[in-house]
Parts: C-alpha cells; structure tokens; sequence
C-alpha cells in the first residue's frame, strides 16, 4: 500500500519539477535579453564656418613654460601635419612667427618698417608693424620670460590687432589664421593617491586591492589657447583653451618632449573638430 | 434604471479600452524590437522611423525614447536626442542604463558646444 503511493509521490514531485523548469525556460525565452550594446558613431559638425576658406595658416604661437620643448614651433608643425591629414583645407607651409617678438616690438611702439610685402608661400609673413596706426599692445609691459598663465596674459592682445592680421591675411590671400598661446610648463605636486596593489594570499591567490600611498609626483601641465582669425578682416572668429596635466612618480624620467606630445593627442580631437566634422566613435545600450 | 445604464455602458467602455491599451503596448514593443533588429544591420533610418512610431503609440515607452535617442545620435541629430533622452529618463528616473548613455551623449554634446572654455 505505502510503495506504490511513493512511487505516484516520487513520479509527481519529477513531473512538478520538470514543468517548472520548464516554464522557466519558457519565461526566460520569452523574456531573453532586454539590452543590447550597439556601436554608433556620431557626426560632429565643424564648430566654425570654414567654407569660405580653401586654405588654413598655422602661423605661430606665443609659447611659454619649459625650455626643454620649442612649444611654439612643435605645437605648428603638429597642427599643420594633423589638418594636413584630417581637413580639407590646403594646409599653408610657412615659416613659424615668433609672435613673442612681435608681440613686444608693437608693445614698444614697434618697427615702422613697412617694407615687408606680400611673399610667396614658404617665406616669411611680415613682422609687426604699426604703419597703419594700429597699436592695441603699445605701453603695455610684456614679460621677457613666459613661466605661467600671468605672464601669458598681456600678449593676448596681441590677437585683437586685427589689422596686423588683416596684413597678414592678405599676404597669404585670406587663409584662415590659427595661432594662439601654449603654456608647457613643468608640474611637481605630492599627496595621497589611490594605487591598485597585487597581493597573493597563503594559498597563492592573486588579489588586486586599491590602496592609498603618499606619492611625490612629478610631470608636465599643458594650456593651449587656440585662437581662429579671418584672414580676410583678421578679426577673431573664435578661440577656446584647453588645460591638461601628466603626473608621474617622481622618481621615472620621462622626456618633456614626449610628455607634450601625449598631451597634445588628447586635445587634438577637440582642436580639429573646430574646423572639420568629425566621427566619434562609441558605444551605447539599446533597450526593449 | 439609469444609474444601472451608466454603469453598464461605463464596464463595457472600460473592458473595451484594456485590451486596446494592452494591444497598442505590444505594438509598441514590437515596433522597437524591429527597430533594434534594423539598427544591428546598420538601417539607422529605418530604425529611427520604427522607434518614432513606438513613441507615439505609446507615449509611455521610456525604452523606445531611450533608443530613440541613440538613432538621432548617430544620425548626428543631437538636439533630438537629448530631447529624447530627456524625455526617456522623466519616464524612468531609475533606469541607470538609459542615465549611462545619457552621461556618454553629453560629452559628446558638450565638445560641440561653442565655448571659450
């Protein structure tokens, strides 16, 4: 009497357990994945109007900080070779501007040699004169040496003598003219940082905890201004400033040189995306 | 009588309108599982029309904004998109994935932005 009805117990407890199993996997079927990741890649539409320039002038930077890195000269030829590759504009081969000499010639009432006339490509633009009365920087005390943001400062003005780019502009038959400041200095800095340390276990387990060491960091800081101008009316069409820093521990050598360059690539996307459309690639979470 | 008419006429109005309700969510999630299918093959297009028609069959659809958003997204449409991650994130404040997207659009949209940082 008791065998077969645990055999009918045992028989019902497979038959209650295979179908909710079963149902499970039909719910869970039914459900599946509600998220999916899909790559996209979004258009960025040039912040500035380059159509009606064929061609881009990265003449010079008023450059300061460091002396172990030209900012001035590495920050035209990296410009020049990134707009070379990725913008349709015809990049001008030029030679460099030393803008800080300039600067400081029409800040003590400048040279009014107005000999320079318009030159071919590869020669270099005028110096800065002030032969049509233009004198927005004159009386102003500009700093020899350029160690931080302040020193930077008093040669922005140098940028609003819009007819010294109008000059310059008309020399090279209205390009749109990038130059700017660049501000590469060294940083040293010391305090807690967060650090992943590996530690094994009695039992030879590898195990990666977060920890918080008191560290002596040295590196660099990085503070491009980029300045767009007409070279049709070498008005300002528009700038923007970028600030980024390298911190390394203080007792690794790295060379300025490839501290600036690993700064600048990240700031050349957003640089480029001022003047031509770009893609930025990514990935995003699709939803039922 | 007439309060029992009225009652009548309300039950059978309200059995009518659940199934309706039910079908144009079904709808809805259908046309956003199409969408999605589209936007794996690389028809944005197609998709972004799919997921436009989901959200007006059924407003409510946080997930159909959400992907809405995306489409515009990368059809470079980016005052669209984050209308429509907006509107996806005041259906479902919670919803961290659609909030994670949402935070990756806007550095995006805020490198187009024109400032003088």
């Amino acid at each position: 009497m008791i065998g077969p009805l645990r055999k009918t117990n045992s028989a019902l407890r497979r038959l209650v357990l295979a179908g909710t199993t079963a149902m499970l996997a039909a719910f869970v079927a039914a459900c599946g994945t509600d998220y999916f990741e899909i790559p996209i890649e979004t258009p960025i539409q040039p912040k500035l109007d380059v159509t009606p320039f064929q061609r881009v002038l990265v003449i010079g930077f008023v450059a300061g900080g460091t002396d172990d890195v030209d900012a001035n000269q590495e920050t035209v030829r990296l410009l020049r070779s990134q707009l070379r590759t990725k913008s349709s504009l015809r990049v001008i081969d030029a030679d460099v501007l030393p803008l800080i000499d300039i600067a400081r010639d029409q800040s003590q009432g400048g040279n009014s040699d107005d000999s320079n006339g318009p030159r071919g490509e590869g020669s270099a633009p005028p110096r800065a004169t002030n032969g049509n009365g233009d004198r927005p920087v004159q009386g102003v005390s500009l700093p020899a040496n350029i160690k931080d943001e302040k020193d930077l400062e008093p040669y922005e003005r140098l940028f609003a003598n819009t007819a010294y780019w109008k000059r310059i502009g008309e020399e090279f038959q209205n390009p749109l003219i990038v130059t700017g400041t660049v501000l590469f200095a060294n940083r040293s800095t010391s305090g807690f940082v967060q650090r992943d340390q590996e530690t094994f276990d009695s039992l030879g387990r590898r195990r990666v905890m977060p920890m918080r060491t008191y560290m002596e960091r040295k590196g660099f800081i990085l503070r491009p201004k980029f300045v767009f101008i007409d070279g049709r009316t070498g008005a300002t069409m528009y700038s923007e400033s970028y600030r980024e820093e390298i911190l390394y521990n203080a007792q690794q050598n790295t060379p300025a040189l490839s501290s600036y360059f690993e700064l600048m690539d990240r700031l050349v996307p957003n640089f480029l995306s001022a003047l031509s459309s770009q893609k930025i690639r990514g990935t995003r979470v699709l939803l039922k | 009588m007439n309060i029992r008419a009225v009652g009548i006429v309300a039950s059978v109005a309200l059995l009518a309108a659940v199934p309706a309700s039910a079908d144009a969510k079904k709808d809805a999630k259908s046309q956003v599982e199409f969408g999605i299918n589209v936007a794996q093959r690389g028809l944005w297009r197609e998709a972004i029309y799919r997921w436009e028609k989901a959200t007006q069959i059924d407003p409510t659809y946080a997930a159909a904004y959400n992907d809405l958003a995306i489409g515009y997204e990368h059809e470079g449409q980016l005052d669209k998109a984050r209308k429509a991650y907006e509107k996806a994130l005041e259906l479902d404040p919670n919803n961290s994935q659609v909030r994670q997207n949402y935070e990756l659009f806007k550095e995006i949209n805020d490198r187009t932005a024109q400032k003088d940082k």
